[in-house]
């Protein structure tokens, strides 16, 4: 019993079976807030594989990214509902068959790239960069010493479409609605005393006329 | 730090590592926990000493038992789980705060190669296992099933989601002048004295880094999530015995690991202030360090008031944000352009 290769690969088979059995449980449990959080031990156990790939910054960007940020928001909206259970499970007969076919077409495309899938011959002479071995270079330095010199048209597109996206968002569901109260930072930083209030000797007996409204 | 173990222990076969990695977890949770439980007594006397109170006097010399007496206190109470309570969930929530408290401390170098595990990718992993922490915060919110709880919960999640990103903008400027995510590494760029340390160049991020470190632990004046006057006690509320003390343990875990990440990333880690003080060891001084920063924690807790929510909101969004950014390009555009990038990697 070699340590060095049984450990890494009782670790895969651990990690593997844990991202399997929660994937499972994402589409079975009957809360939609336990699907997020086995969602959540998914997406943590697939960032311990990546680990086991010697991908380490793909695992920390993971867990950063999607754990850390997205499922967030996801556990936020779906605690937010007020889910009926009952009428969550109507209905599962009449759209089982169309799910099925999508799943079943999604399948089909799944083992045909899997077999059908070859490398061309001249892979290497093809690469945009020599490959050094993974022992020599740091996986941060080798992803960003590509990313930002061969590819870094592409990984600027790929940030523009994002921004195009956000902005696009917020556009579309952002409404100047008339009458509501917003506060104005720079105006209530230069409020001054003056401006507030002043103070008045009152006469005994005569009271204070009524003060005029300023700016 | 387990090959240290490793070899000490006479370096054959898996079993002797294994003993070596457990050998090594506790060599630095236990310090950890009595170090937190500490924390929390100066935490309580610099808070009294402001307000001119006493503090905590009576349990042991100077009071210095006191967290020891809480903690069996708390110990011996009944576990109540409310009613309506999510019961799975509701009890995985302290223990989820807890035991990620612990394991950023995985990849803090104490001294020279003294990690556990010193990674590559150390100062992602500090943020990714930071970033975990909203879900002990969230997952109590919710499976309380108690208003207080939840509102509590929501607003630590978006508190926290908020300032991690500057934060990590904040380390980006760092990262960019070290050239490595490795935690070492970070304190090896700044070896040769108090003048080569990483807060004279980066001053005002340091001070960003410092205030969202502050937002991040829920400490004062950002601990909306807690805020007693209006919430009672946020996500907590519900919780008694262990359950409440794995969240306190949990807490002043996670403002230590900022502070030894502050005094790591900006004040040198283990490094002597000057040459000839080197003859104390770097472990010592990181602890000094340390003590310093949760120091400053204390006192803006004791002298500083909380914040409202939407200015907390705004200063996140709208000031640290935009300012780190701007920070991030100001500092790569001086390097690139002085030439000061490093060449390794």
């Amino acid at each position: 019993m070699d340590l060095a290769s049984t450990l890494p690969a009782a670790a895969f088979w651990l990690f593997a079976a844990i991202t399997v059995l929660s994937g499972l449980m994402v589409i079975s449990s009957r809360n939609p807030v336990h699907s997020v959080l086995w969602l959540i031990l998914a997406f943590f156990s697939a960032a311990g594989l990546f680990v086991l790939m010697g991908a380490e910054f793909l695992a920390m960007l993971l867990v950063i990214v999607y754990v850390g940020a997205v499922a967030v928001l996801f556990l936020f909206v779906v605690m937010m509902l007020d889910i009926n259970f009952v009428e969550l499970r109507q209905g599962f007969l009449q759209y089982l068959p169309i799910g099925a076919l999508i799943g079943l077409i999604l399948l089909a495309e799944l083992v045909t790239l899997g077999t059908a899938w070859t490398f061309g011959g001249d892979i290497a002479l093809n690469a945009a960069a020599p490959m050094p071995a993974l022992e020599q270079v740091e996986n941060t330095a080798a992803l960003g010493s590509v990313i930002y010199t061969d590819y870094i048209f592409i990984f600027q597109t790929a940030g523009l479409i994002l921004l195009v996206a956000m902005i696009g968002a917020i556009v579309l569901t952002h409404r100047d609605r008339p009458g509501v109260k917003r506060q104005n930072i720079g105006k209530q930083n230069a409020r001054r005393p003056e401006d507030a209030f002043e103070l008045v000797d009152v006469e005994v007996g005569k009271g204070v006329p009524m003060p005029t409204k300023k700016g | 730090m387990v090959e240290a173990l490793y070899n000490l222990f006479g370096g054959e076969g898996p079993f002797l590592y294994f003993l070596a990695v457990i050998a090594s977890i506790l060599g630095v949770v236990l310090p950890l926990t009595i170090a937190v439980a500490f924390a929390v007594y100066f935490d309580r006397k610099i808070w009294a000493a402001v307000q001119m109170r006493r503090g905590p006097n009576v349990v042991g010399p100077f009071g210095l038992l006191q967290s020891f007496a809480d903690g069996i206190k708390l110990f011996l109470k009944e576990t109540i789980i409310p009613a309506g309570a999510n019961k799975v969930i509701f009890l995985m929530a302290p223990m989820i705060t807890f035991t990620l408290a612990l394991i950023s401390w995985a990849v803090i170098p104490f001294d020279e190669g003294m990690a556990i595990s010193d990674l590559n990718v150390g100062v992602l992993y500090i943020l990714a296992i930071s970033s975990l922490g909203v879900y002990g915060i969230i997952m109590s919110g919710w499976a309380s099933n108690s208003r207080y709880a939840f509102l509590g919960g929501l607003r630590s999640a978006a508190q926290m989601v908020s300032y991690e990103v500057s934060i990590g903008f904040v380390l980006v400027c760092v990262l960019v002048k070290v050239g490595s995510l490795n935690l070492s590494d970070v304190v090896y760029a700044q070896e040769g004295g108090v003048l080569s340390w990483h807060f004279i160049p980066f001053f005002p991020i340091f001070i960003i880094f410092f205030i969202s470190a502050l937002a991040e632990t829920n400490r004062p004046p950002f601990d909306l999530p807690e805020a007693e006057a209006e919430l009672v006690a946020g996500y907590q509320v519900e919780y008694s015995s262990m359950a409440f003390a794995l969240f306190f343990l949990g807490e002043y875990a996670n403002i230590l690991l900022m502070s030894i990440v502050m005094a790591i990333l900006f004040f040198g880690g283990w490094y002597a202030p000057l040459p000839f003080l080197d003859f104390i060891p770097g472990f010592i001084w990181l602890f000094i360090k340390t003590a310093l920063f949760f120091w400053m924690f204390a006192m803006v807790k004791a002298f500083v008031p909380r914040y409202r929510y939407d200015q907390l909101m705004r200063l996140g969004w709208k000031v640290f944000l935009p300012l780190s950014l701007a920070f991030v390009i100001i500092y790569s555009g001086v390097m690139v352009y002085a030439g000061w990038l490093p060449t390794n990697g």
